[in-house]
């Protein structure tokens, strides 16, 4: 067990938890954005920032999502220069993706009502934390989509910018990971749609053959049949209808 | 040719290649670098090839190839060994005269001689130009005397000898050595290179990794693609006594796509290398193996940072990553890893051969041994400069650049390329120094010295600077890729006359942002160039955003109405 | 190209550097140096042949400016916008190409004759500003030099 200090308050975490999660099992909370706990911290959206004083006297800032916890570390989650640039940040954010609730949300819980920053058109509420990027890969195993390009070019797409990609699934875990709802999945009259916030992809969905409610895509369903090595007929019938 | 199995066969294959060599030969140098290639050195050299065989002269001369002299304004460069007779602006039509009046009768031909800015007086000898008498060319000095696709013209100056000794010495007693030189890196970071090379050793791990940075990214910098053009081995022999120190087995160079000479020249090195029992297995008997493998960029600033460097080598896209746990410890896939800059590699020999006593006598307290510099834009010498440290700025641009062209005033000098910041007249007197350059919001980084004369805009280069770190983001984290996106947006409207109340203020606070928040070195000190055109031309600035001028006469304020 | 020579040259690509991932890069230029730009049916071979997902060779084919997805012009023109240069006044000429060819960096002309490429610094700093055509190097160009090069190009 380590012992260290955040916001005076004396702490005790386990060797490898990273500060972010040692604050958040002691109520105490910093915002975060692209940090989603089935895949591994990226370091990318800087919210997560604190200031940091290590045993040995060294003064630093750190993303608390990836800096693990030392014996002897005091940490500052909430300082002024950590104010600053949360501010700053939801700034550039709110320039970035000017009709997103979300972060307008977060936005005003900061402190933060409006940006002197150009508003940006059609990143249609991407912030490109990847986060789904990175579930698809590190959770699902597929990487259907990716971060394409770089800069301000970068975006969140499937290869070739396609309404298309051979890869995907159809899981959703995507939408479900999307921490500001760029990315939705709806299921109507049989199909399956995912947007992503440049394409989209459509999926036949499998009906059951009991109760005839549509439940899984297809594609989804092959998928789960050839890595599990089970025969597709076992998914005939819908889980419900199984029991 | 069978490979070296010891010191000594090294040593005994030295001995013959120099005995081969008549010291008293007369020996054409013509500079072949990137540089003097645009100038057409190319066909100058065939030129004296053709000339020599014309004029049956094979006996008493011969033609060399070699790499980057340095004084690139003045290319193609001619330098007549042992006599040291420089030539410049040496054309096809002027070699014939060259061959029959300077070889043949041993006179001096006055029109090609250089001439002395001061004096007007003619200099005979490459020593004695202005360009070259203030430099102190130890790393860069064999550049002018070797071809650098010969091996064995690197053993007849002295090559490979540092890696017999090292060989030779503990690894401690080699960390020592280098540490008490005090060499410092040369990319940019200027970390203590004995430190690293002692982290890496220490860390836990079977496989360690040693790389050679040579992705020369800084725009006007290109002093290491002169160094792995023109004397590859010094690159490779630093790797080997760093990989022999460290423990490692494996090296990489990363370089640049942008070079495709430095390339092939690195590649016919190691290949040659190969060839010498000089890498591979058990190297001169030694029972150390070590196999260097070149991997090229694909056209991307970042890469040359490391961790984004190691994601290239990996396969992946160049996007770094925190730095809590260091490469020394978690590198290249996981493993320790260290990785040093062109040139701090290539001071390795050096400091090896000669002994960290004689290397920290030069330089400053906390800058020991020399740096070379690329000394480019307004400036009438352009070219690439080994100076000690501590040299001051004033020393370089004028008594080794010549000063500005076309009767024009300096203005600044940016140093540390997008990293780093200008420097006004005021400060001139500033001797080169890691820690003085911090000082007043600039930084060493990897040698481009960029001079600016008065037609220079100071709020153009800071936009050219962001625009340029703009399309360089890798654009993963938030701060650098939204935050120099609205700055270019501020510093265009400002360039443009759309410049308002509130704007230096808002760069400034954005700046101390990207500072604090970004997620690598690209993004941390991408407002180095916008703070210290601010710190000392704040004036230039306001002109734009109050005035709606440009003193410098650069930017257009056609459309905007001036009340 | 047809599919089946383009399938060709990336598995020939993918046997020189022995199907390792991490060559990724030095796969796709040489492919590139082959085909003159990565279009789809190679980016989906050296995906296959190597066993990464094709997301992530996208992911490197678009973040490397070394790569080019679409067909590039037979002459490639590459306009040095290092800081020596852009104090020599490389801007104009770039300005001075673009108006000519009436195309903006990174595009190529409808004729398929000239791709307009910027790079930062090829070391040539004494030269500026500099301009490099295919392997020829343009040194101490101005606008009013622009015309005349671009004209000894077929």
């Amino acid at each position: 067990m380590v012992k260290l200090t955040i916001n005076g308050r004396k702490i005790i975490a386990e060797e490898g938890t990273t500060i972010l999660y040692a604050a958040r099992d002691n109520n105490i909370y910093i915002p975060t954005l692209c940090e989603n706990e089935a895949v591994a911290p990226y370091g990318a959206c800087r919210l997560c920032l604190v200031e940091i004083k290590t045993a040995k006297e060294r003064e630093r800032l750190v993303t608390s999502c990836i800096y693990q916890v030392e014996e002897g570390l005091i940490v500052q989650t909430d300082t002024e220069r950590i104010q600053k640039i949360r501010k700053m940040l939801l700034e550039l954010l709110l320039a970035r993706c000017p009709e997103s609730e979300v972060i307008k949300e977060l936005a005003q819980k900061i402190g933060v009502t409006k940006t002197r920053f150009v508003k940006q058109k059609g990143n249609n509420n991407c912030i490109l934390c990847a986060t789904c990027a990175r579930t698809c890969e590190e959770v699902v195993g597929v990487a259907a989509i990716s971060l394409a390009r770089r800069g301000v070019d970068r975006e969140l797409t499937t290869p070739f910018n396609e309404d298309f990609t051979e890869a995907c699934i159809g899981c959703g875990a995507c939408a479900y990971s999307c921490p500001t709802g760029a990315i939705t999945m709806e299921d109507r009259r049989g199909t399956r749609v995912i947007k992503w916030p440049h394409n989209r992809m459509e999926f036949k969905l499998k009906k059951c053959s009991v109760c005839g409610q549509y439940w899984a895509p297809e594609k989804q369903i092959e998928y789960i049949a050839k890595t599990s090595g089970t025969p597709l007929s076992d998914y005939d019938v819908c889980p419900d209808c199984r029991e | 040719m069978a490979k070296l199995k010891s010191p000594n066969e090294l040593e005994a294959l030295r001995k013959s290649i120099i005995k081969k060599r008549d010291p008293n030969k007369t020996v054409i140098t013509i500079c072949n670098g990137t540089g003097c290639q645009a100038h057409g050195c190319k066909a100058v050299t065939a030129a004296f090839q053709e000339e020599v065989r014309k004029q049956k002269l094979e006996d008493k001369v011969d033609i060399r190839a070699t790499g980057c002299h340095g004084f690139c304004e003045r290319g193609p460069l001619v330098v007549i060994k042992p006599e040291d007779t420089f030539y410049q602006r040496v054309r096809v039509k002027d070699v014939p005269e060259i061959l029959t009046e300077s070889i043949g009768k041993g006179n001096v031909i006055k029109r090609m001689l250089y001439t002395d800015r001061q004096s007007g007086k003619k200099i005979t000898c490459e020593h004695d130009v202005p360009f070259y008498k203030l430099q102190k060319r130890l790393v860069f000095g064999n550049n002018g005397l070797i071809d650098p696709t010969s091996i064995d013209d690197y053993l007849a100056v002295g090559g490979y000898a540092a890696l017999t000794k090292a060989l030779k010495m503990t690894p401690e007693a080699i960390i020592d050595e280098v540490k008490n030189a005090g060499l410092r890196g040369r990319g940019g970071g200027g970390f203590p290179t004995g430190n690293k090379w002692e982290s890496t050793r220490q860390a836990q791990g079977e496989t360690k990794y040693v790389i050679c940075n040579a992705d020369e990214g800084d725009p006007g910098a290109y002093m290491d693609r002169s160094l792995v053009e023109g004397n590859p081995h010094s690159v490779l022999e630093g790797m080997l006594i760093g990989a022999y120190t460290i423990g490692a087995n494996q090296g990489y160079i990363y370089i640049r796509n942008e070079y495709p000479l430095a390339v092939r020249h690195i590649r016919t090195a190691i290949e040659q290398a190969e060839a010498y029992g000089l890498l591979g297995k058990n190297i001169m008997g030694s029972g150390f193996n070590f196999d260097i493998k070149i991997q090229r960029g694909g056209g991307a600033f970042i890469c040359g940072e490391s961790t984004a460097l190691i994601a290239s080598l990996e396969g992946r896209v160049g996007e770094p990553r925190a730095k809590y746990v260091h490469t020394s410890e978690q590198g290249l896939w996981g493993q320790p890893t260290n990785l040093n800059n062109v040139e701090t590699w290539a001071n390795v020999p050096l400091i090896i051969n000669n002994g960290a006593d004689w290397y920290q006598k030069i330089g400053t307290e906390n800058s020991k041994g020399t740096k070379i510099f690329s000394l480019v834009g307004n400036i009438t010498n352009t070219g690439l400069v080994e100076v000690p440290m501590g040299i001051t700025l004033r020393e370089i641009i004028y008594d080794i650049g010549g000063g500005i062209p076309k009767g024009r005033n300096f203005k600044a000098v940016q140093t540390g390329g997008p990293s780093g910041g200008v420097i006004p007249e005021s400060l001139l007197d500033l001797p080169i120094d890691f820690d003085e350059l911090d000082k007043v919001g600039s930084m060493m980084g990897s040698g481009g010295m960029i001079v600016m004369d008065d037609k220079t805009c100071m709020v153009n280069i800071a936009n050219y600077f962001v625009s340029f770190l703009e399309g360089e983001s890798c654009g993963k984290c938030l701060p650098c890729r939204e935050g120099l996106q609205q700055m270019k947006h501020i510093l265009t409207g400002i360039t443009e006359g759309r410049g308002k109340e509130g704007d230096i203020e808002l760069l400034e606070e954005l700046s101390a942002t990207l500072i604090d928040a970004a997620l690598c070195a690209l993004g941390r000190t991408a407002p180095n160039p916008v703070l210290s055109t601010i710190r000392y031309f704040r004036d230039e600035y306001e002109a734009h955003i109050k005035d709606k001028k440009c003193p410098a006469g650069v930017c257009n304020f056609e459309a905007v109405k001036v009340k | 190209m047809s599919p089946k020579e383009l399938k060709a040259k990336a598995k020939q690509a993918l046997q020189k550097h022995q199907h390792d991932k991490s060559l990724l890069v030095d796969i796709l230029q040489d492919i590139q140096a082959e085909v003159g730009y990565l279009p789809k049916e190679v980016l989906q071979e050296t995906s296959q042949g190597l066993g990464v997902p094709l997301s992530r060779v996208y992911s490197v084919a678009t973040f490397y400016k070394a790569f080019s997805l679409t067909p590039r012009g037979r002459h490639l023109i590459n306009v040095c916008m290092g800081t020596a240069c852009h104090v020599r006044g490389a801007v104009k000429v770039l300005e001075k190409i673009e108006q000519e060819l009436k195309v903006k960096r990174g595009e190529t002309t409808k004729d398929f004759k000239f791709t307009l490429e910027t790079v930062n610094c090829v070391g040539a700093c004494a030269l500026g500003p500099m301009v490099i055509i295919g392997e020829d190097y343009h040194g101490e160009m101005t606008p009013e030099a622009v015309v005349p090069v671009l004209k000894d190009y077929n």
